[in-house]
């Protein structure tokens, strides 16, 4: 049975895209967290963390995240307990975005210029205390570009779970080409969907770098 | 979790799948990243040399395929263009893919690279009685290459990450010979496991042969490998 490409299915496709946002947003949250963990472990004072935080970014960075979702799929899943798809599917955008954004922070912590620890120590401010009140705030604003840069790597990348079954837009793009036939149409309109939720936030970031380079110059 | 066992001779029985796999996959990272770099340098200078009306058909496609997923352009290919006559086996589309998304990048990236080289070096380069096609090859591209070859090595490896997505079209490369071997063995687990471990070695490997291939491309009396090292703070 073949279906036409009309206007279900171009909803069908269009509404899909909330679970590309819901999923971006859980691994943002979490890979924000654990990414956050990861830049303070990398910038620690204690070489064994700096080292293990090294070798977590070294690592995921050296691994495809198609490899990252079946592993978590399938580690998951030997506990024993049945996993929903997108279960599987957070945590490995969240350990993926946790190496990235860990990475992006730590250089934006390390370009804090190092008088500024200095000054902050000399004011008997406790390391919690220069982190909280003097490094972070100034880190915050060099870290927001190349964040939001990474949001829509996030976007993207978040297609290849569509393998294990999350219907969102590339798996429902999948799904109504098998029906139809009509592949043009099809993934023209998933392409054009990604594009929409990502080229505001590339252009963003771009507005974001270009303000933050305009304030260091002047 | 009732006692859950690691069982790697199953998978190790088949190494010679997976090594058929891996195989694939260093086929298309090496021809598709060639290309898709040879794309991004050419299209990044004709960028550069063309009239500010004559850039956007650059600026736009670099903007469409960096704003979308790489696996939606997969399917779009291999899917779109045998509607069009265009027949294409799996392969032939991965490697159009890997070549089109990696030439976005890589244009881009190029782009920054040229756009920070100094008016005056320029002037600099033309008060030599430079020619102006001498001016852009010695002066513009060199020294652009040269900064932004960090950036570009970090772009191959991630191509090479990527080609695992091509198995979305059965495409039998590495990540696709995992998916037999799994099916074959039920040992899920160890298969990806093993097959992670191969990608992650690959990387590493990768970075440091770019790495050296940057110090060949430009040595440090060159002027050209000053460059490199500032732009690698």
């Amino acid at each position: 049975m073949i279906r036409t490409f009309s206007e279900s299915e171009f909803l069908f496709i269009v509404s899909s895209a909330r679970w590309t946002l819901l999923l971006t947003l859980l691994s943002l949250l979490l890979g924000g967290l654990l990414g956050f963990i990861v830049a303070l472990a990398r910038t620690s004072q204690l070489a064994p963390l700096r080292m293990l935080a090294a070798g977590w970014i070294g690592m995921i960075q050296g691994i495809p995240v198609l490899m990252l979702l079946f592993l978590s799929y399938y580690g998951l899943s030997m506990g024993g307990v049945d996993m929903p798809p997108i279960v599987a599917a957070s945590v490995s955008m969240a350990i993926y975005a946790s190496a990235y954004l860990g990475e992006i922070w730590r250089g934006s912590i390390q370009s804090v210029a190092w008088q500024q620890w200095e000054a902050s120590a000399a004011l008997a401010m406790s390391r919690a205390q220069q982190y909280r009140y003097v490094i972070l705030p100034q880190a915050v604003r060099i870290a927001v570009a190349p964040t939001v840069g990474f949001i829509v790597q996030l976007v993207k990348n978040t297609s290849i779970v569509s393998i294990i079954g999350v219907v969102e837009l590339a798996r429902a793009g999948n799904l109504v080409n098998n029906a139809t036939f009509a592949p043009f149409k099809v993934f023209g309109t998933v392409a054009a969907v990604y594009f929409i939720i990502c080229w505001p936030i590339s252009l963003l970031a771009r507005r974001l770098e270009g303000k933050l380079n305009a304030r260091r110059s002047g | 979790m009732n006692g859950f066992q690691f069982q790697f001779a199953p998978v190790f029985a088949r190494s010679d799948v997976l090594l058929e796999g891996l195989w694939l996959t260093l086929q298309l990272s090496a021809i598709g990243i060639t290309l898709g770099a040879l794309l991004g340098i050419l299209l990044a200078m004709l960028r550069g040399l063309a009239p500010r009306a004559l850039r956007w058909p650059v600026d736009a496609y670099v903007e469409l395929v960096r704003n979308t997923p790489f696996l939606v352009q997969l399917l779009i290919i291999f899917f779109g263009l045998p509607s069009i006559g265009v027949r294409l086996t799996a392969e032939q589309a991965a490697i159009g893919a890997i070549i089109l998304n990696l030439g976005a990048y890589s244009t881009e990236i190029v782009r920054a690279g040229i756009e920070s080289v100094h008016k005056s070096q320029i002037e600099a380069g033309l008060s030599l009685a430079m020619t102006r096609w001498q001016v852009f090859r010695h002066v513009v591209i060199a020294p652009a290459l040269a900064r932004v070859w960090p950036s570009l090595s970090s772009q191959f490896v991630l191509m090479m990450l990527s080609t695992s997505v091509c198995s979305f079209i059965s495409v039998q490369e590495l990540s696709g010979t995992a998916a037999n071997v799994e099916s074959d063995t039920f040992r899920s687990f160890e298969v990806y496991i093993t097959v992670t471990a191969i990608y992650l070695a690959l990387a590493l490997l990768m970075r440091g042969l770019l790495t050296g291939l940057g110090m060949v491309l430009f040595p440090k009396g060159s002027g050209l490998g000053r460059m490199r090292t500032q732009s690698g703070r």
